[in-house]
């Protein structure tokens, strides 16, 4: 690349001192024989129109010193690409494959900033070239070189098809806008990044902005790709415990990349992500970003809900024998099929399956089959397996819902209270305080100081033991062994006491069915009347209880998605009962 | 003669109310801003219930409209979880310090320092209060905690903001008089009563005198125990000049720090009897006279019994007319009317000449018997048969009736119960009888309390018990014919 170009330089390498020049990507020389490369770039040579200041600004780039705050020149694009990386990294470590932070999520950037006029287009909204150069520039900057991947792009296959398109821009764009110089000026009184005050005051149609739980949909996404084995609870989850970088995620900055003052808005964050929201941002970016269909879910993916089904069943401690009963649910509502599961943003409505909280449905659905839930037949049935199991020490034992139910509410109150206790406990504030002007930098980090000695002092008086260790990351957050009498494992239970057998199949004994709900909207949202917990069962309620913690969900999300399945496995029934304008709340099982 | 336990009792109730008085309003304007002050620039319409409302012309109070606003203000977004969890950790700080589980309020205190960062400036301004309160708490009892940590974490709460300052100097010195540590107590009070930021507002002004006030207790405390010194001197010694010199600086000093609190409304008990005992010693009877009315009548100052008990004793020692005594122990009545004081009061009405003082004499001793504190107090019993028997002797049945009408519903099963005859002639026989006789003038002697007594057989009392079925027959009320 580049030899033509590189002519008209006829210096001798100083390392080999021959004169055989070729152009970098950024712009630079390098000898031809020995590699060397110069420290001069091409611009500087053939550009003498070019006034010298703006030269002078693209050399210097990031390390740039500026008067007012002695830290890098930085875009906010970059800072979330930052915080990316380190998403990305960190999702490595947590044993997904490293094409996800190389390719998928590169690659997502990439056409994002795209999308966002950011960068790879004709006229970017901010000028992205300087940037690349400069980021070129400094391959030696132990921040920077670890990621060349996410960051010299330009040479990277891409999979994204307009990427390609995108590539020759670079090198015809405009050097610099004029403007660019007099609105940094400004720029840097309230926004220690370059675009701090313009990034919050953007508000373009159609443009989808970025922001911190955004980086989180966009993980997603890569991890939905590569079909990874992590949920989008499970991501929260990692997020909330601490493994994932996100709250106070831009503590993790070059120590030369300044914030303050808008980038406060833009990057602190006070809140855990919350399923519904990143899920919503997750719909909404992949059709900003024009993603084409996602590989297919088959049956051999951890999405699938087969397999899902098989994590939870093991999660919440429930026989294993129950899995053949979620399997037939999935099959006879074909949420098992493979164009029901996977993702195609471009569909005419696009939306993805919450994978984890289906297959949870899925088998609070087969409970419901099995036990009823209403209060009454489950603790017969129990009865009649704890007699059972009385009489039949030897054997397989029956599963007893009252045991279990004891079992799991003991295990989870205390986790739940841990987890509570655990979140009351979180250290919200970074290390490196943000602070809105120059003016009350003193004072926010006065106040910082303050309260770290405070808490040194009552860190004294805790005991001697590790207040909160931090767990391992793990996609259980319960394990059940067979040893230990209160926390009986209920894996290898029969059913036998609730299923009969008929012909050659089996059948529940219990026939009867109740409905969670029976009214969906009229309207396009296909939503169910919202979760009055009061009017159902307290074992309907333990049940999602339990399930959205595990999830980290709201019950009222679970119960929708129940009904949801309901939907599909009774569909004749829902059409009947609605004629009859639904005087029994209770169907026959078909 | 004073001890510290005893100052350091006062100390402890002024302490509580101390907590009571009105805390200062935290948004006010000040000049010279340092540190945290920038939290004080805005004012905010924030009282101290903690219940926002809308300032408006009528002074109408309006929550939900503020609710409405503060939804705008968050832009209709729900509260970020940080609000959540630190809120949640206050309430287990709560939870622990209820249940005296100092280390894990200790884990929870050292996360919930976090709200002094709080974007929410309203938050932040209410938070060093909460942590104050909340800490010294926990120091207090914290098995690993010393003088020294308190000591530390006082002064830089002290500066956190400048409203807390000498609220926290105040109970930083009651935490160190509490561990006996007067010369630092004082060094500390002395700090906080030079302490100045700004224009002072009315609430500040009464911590100031508070400060000083405390002050003065301390200097009246060493002053007592110089008094108790120099009385153990003999007048002709040498030494007994410079002490009686050395009592009458302290003095001096003491009362300065006194008479500026004891202006101001409010109930200041150890402070006016440290302050009079000082000015009746030096001799300045007008000047004690003058405080102690002052602080009795005063309609300023809320209603508080101690203050005329104080007075009533101070006259008492001065020797004053019987009138005098009487008119001040009438107040007293009407708040406390079950004081022991009120038996003197029974007896300085029935020394006097006045008929209605008779009357009320009658009516006082009613009263006190009402309580059920005092139902075993012979003297009270003993009075008031004696001045039943002359007051119906003095043919003055009305009074009596006056008073009984409203108790007859109510005395017999109150005091003379047949349950209650038998345990007083076994716990009381003297009371026994006082009683028997008081029921028998007022039941008849067919009451159930004056037969069971009068039933009972007893050498010593033979006599005594003679008269009193003779008195009943005589003058019981019941059958006044007879």
């Amino acid at each position: 690349m580049g030899l033509e170009e590189a002519k008209e330089f006829k210096d001798r390498c100083s390392q080999c001192a021959a004169v055989s020049w070729g152009l970098t990507d950024e712009g630079k020389y390098y000898c031809t024989s020995c590699h060397n490369v110069t420290e001069k770039s091409r611009e500087v040579i053939n550009t003498g129109a070019i006034p010298n200041t703006k030269i002078q600004a693209i050399n210097r780039g990031l390390k740039r010193k500026r008067k007012l705050e002695k830290g890098w020149d930085w875009y906010v694009c970059e800072g979330f690409q930052h915080i990316l990386y380190q998403q990305a990294k960190a999702l490595q470590t947590l044993g997904v494959g490293p094409e996800l932070k190389n390719e998928v999520l590169h690659n997502f950037w990439k056409r994002y900033l795209q999308k966002s006029k950011q960068a790879y287009c004709k006229n970017p909204v901010y000028t992205s070239r300087r940037k690349t150069t400069v980021l070129e520039d400094n391959p030696s900057h132990s921040d920077w070189d670890s990621e060349p991947e996410l960051l010299s792009d330009l040479s990277c296959p891409s999979f994204v098809e307009s990427g390609a398109e995108s590539q020759p821009d670079v090198h015809t764009q405009k050097p610099f806008p004029i403007i660019k110089a007099s609105q940094s000026e400004t720029a840097s009184v309230c926004s220690g990044s370059l675009d701090g005050v313009e990034y919050s005051l953007r508000k373009e149609k159609g443009i989808v902005k970025m922001t911190v739980p955004r980086t989180l949909a966009f993980c997603y996404l890569s991890l939905l790709w590569q079909r990874e084995t992590i949920t989008l609870a499970d991501l929260l989850r990692f997020v909330e415990e601490e493994h994932i970088p996100y709250i106070n995620a831009f503590q993790h900055f070059p120590e030369e990349m300044k914030l303050y003052g808008r980038d406060k808005g833009i990057f602190a964050i006070e809140s855990w992500p919350n399923y519904e929201d990143i899920y919503k941002k997750i719909i909404e970016i992949a059709t900003f970003l024009d993603l084409p269909r996602f590989p297919d879910i088959t049956e051999d993916c951890y999405l699938h809900p087969n397999i899902l089904c098989m994590k939870y069943l093991m999660e919440v401690n429930l026989p294993d024998e129950m899995h053949d009963l979620t399997c037939h649910v999935v099959k006879v509502t074909g949420m098992g099929e493979v164009d029901f599961l996977t993702f195609d943003p471009i569909a005419k409505k696009a939306k993805t399956v919450k994978y984890d909280v289906q297959a949870v449905a899925v088998i609070v659905v087969v409970l419901k089959l099995l036990f009823l839930l209403d209060d009454n037949l489950e603790w017969s049935l129990s009865n009649i397996a704890e007699k059972y199991n009385e009489k039949n020490e030897e054997d397989k034992p029956w599963f007893d819902f009252r045991k279990w139910y004891q079992v799991m509410k003991k295990a989870i109150d205390e986790k739940k209270q841990k987890w509570e206790e655990a979140r009351a406990k979180y250290l919200w504030k970074s290390e490196k305080p943000l602070y809105h002007s120059a003016i009350d930098r003193s004072v926010v980090y006065k106040r910082r100081e303050m309260v770290v000695s405070l808490q040194k002092q009552f860190s004294t008086l805790v005991g001697s033991t590790p207040t909160v260790e931090k767990q391992s990351p793990s996609s259980f957050q319960f394990s059940w062994t067979e040893e230990g009498s209160d926390r009986t494992c209920f894996h290898g239970h029969s059913l036998q006491g609730v299923l009969k057998q008929k012909g050659q199949s089996l059948m529940t004994k219990n026939s009867l069915y109740w409905l969670s709900t029976q009214k969906f909207c009229k309207s396009y949202c296909k939503h169910v009347t919202t979760y009055e917990e009061s009017n159902f069962s307290l074992s309907y309620q333990f049940i999602l209880n339990l399930f959205s913690f595990l999830l980290r969900i709201k019950t009222s999300l679970l119960h929708e998605e129940v009904s949801l399945i309901e939907k599909r496995l009774f569909k004749a029934k829902y059409s009947t009962t609605k004629k009859k304008s639904s005087r029994s709340r209770k169907a026959r099982k078909c | 003669m004073l001890t510290t336990t005893v100052i350091i009792c006062h100390i402890v109730l002024l302490y509580i109310i101390l907590m009571f008085l009105p805390l200062d309003d935290f948004f006010f304007n000040l000049k010279g801003m340092s540190d945290f002050s920038e939290e004080l620039i805005r004012p905010t319409t924030e009282d101290e219930q903690g219940e926002p409302c809308v300032p408006s012309g009528t002074g109408m109070c309006l929550p939900w409209l503020q609710k409405h606003i503060e939804t705008i203000a968050t832009g209709g977004r729900q509260e970020k979880d940080f609000a959540q969890t630190t809120s949640a950790c206050l309430s287990l700080i709560q939870e622990a310090l209820l249940k005296h589980q100092w280390q894990r309020a200790a884990e929870y205190m050292h996360s919930y320092l976090q709200i002094l960062e709080d974007s929410d400036s309203n938050k932040r301004q209410v938070a060093p209060e909460i942590i104050w309160r909340l800490g010294s708490e926990i120091l207090y009892y914290h098995p690993k905690s010393s003088v020294e940590t308190f000591n530390t974490f006082a002064d830089r709460m002290k500066n956190i903001g400048v409203m807390n300052y000498l609220k926290i100097s105040l109970q930083h010195a009651l935490y160190l008089l509490h561990h006996g540590m007067l010369e630092d107590a004082n060094r500390n009070l002395s700090q906080a009563e030079t302490w100045r930021y700004g224009e002072k507002s009315s609430s500040q002004e009464v911590l100031i005198n508070l400060i000083q006030a405390y002050k003065g207790l301390l200097q009246y405390y060493i002053w007592s125990k110089k008094k108790m010194e120099l009385s153990q001197l003999d007048e002709d010694d040498y030494a007994y000049n410079t002490a009686s010199q050395n009592m009458l600086n302290h003095s001096w000093k003491t009362s300065i720090n006194l008479c500026a609190l004891i202006q101001i409304p409010g109930v200041w008990d150890p402070f006016v009897k440290s302050y009079v005992e000082m000015l009746e010693f030096y001799g300045d009877q007008d000047g004690a006279r003058e405080v102690l009315t002052n602080y009795a009548y005063d309609e300023k100052f809320p209603s508080n019994p101690n203050a005329h008990i104080y007075l009533y004793n101070f006259l008492k020692r001065e020797k004053a007319p019987r009138e005098k005594l009487i008119s001040v122990l009438k107040i007293l009545y009407q708040i406390v009317p079950s004081h022991k004081l009120m038996l003197e009061f029974h007896r300085l009405l029935r020394k006097s000449e006045n008929e209605e003082h008779h009357k009320l004499g009658l009516e006082v001793l009613f009263g006190v018997l009402d309580f059920a504190g005092c139902t075993k107090n012979i003297t009270a019993w003993r009075y008031l048969a004696k001045y039943l028997r002359q007051t119906l002797m003095g043919s003055h049945l009305a009074w009596v009736q006056e008073e009984w009408n409203s108790r007859k519903n109510w005395w017999p099963s109150f005091h003379f119960s047949c349950f209650r005859a038998k345990s007083d002639w076994k716990e009381d026989k003297a009371l026994a009888c006082e009683k028997a006789l008081v029921a028998g003038l007022l039941l008849g002697k067919g009451c159930r309390y004056f037969r069971n007594i009068s039933k009972q057989d007893h050498q010593v009392l033979k006599k005594k018990m003679k008269q009193m079925k003779k008195s009943v027959k005589k003058y019981s009320i019941v059958n006044p014919g007879l």
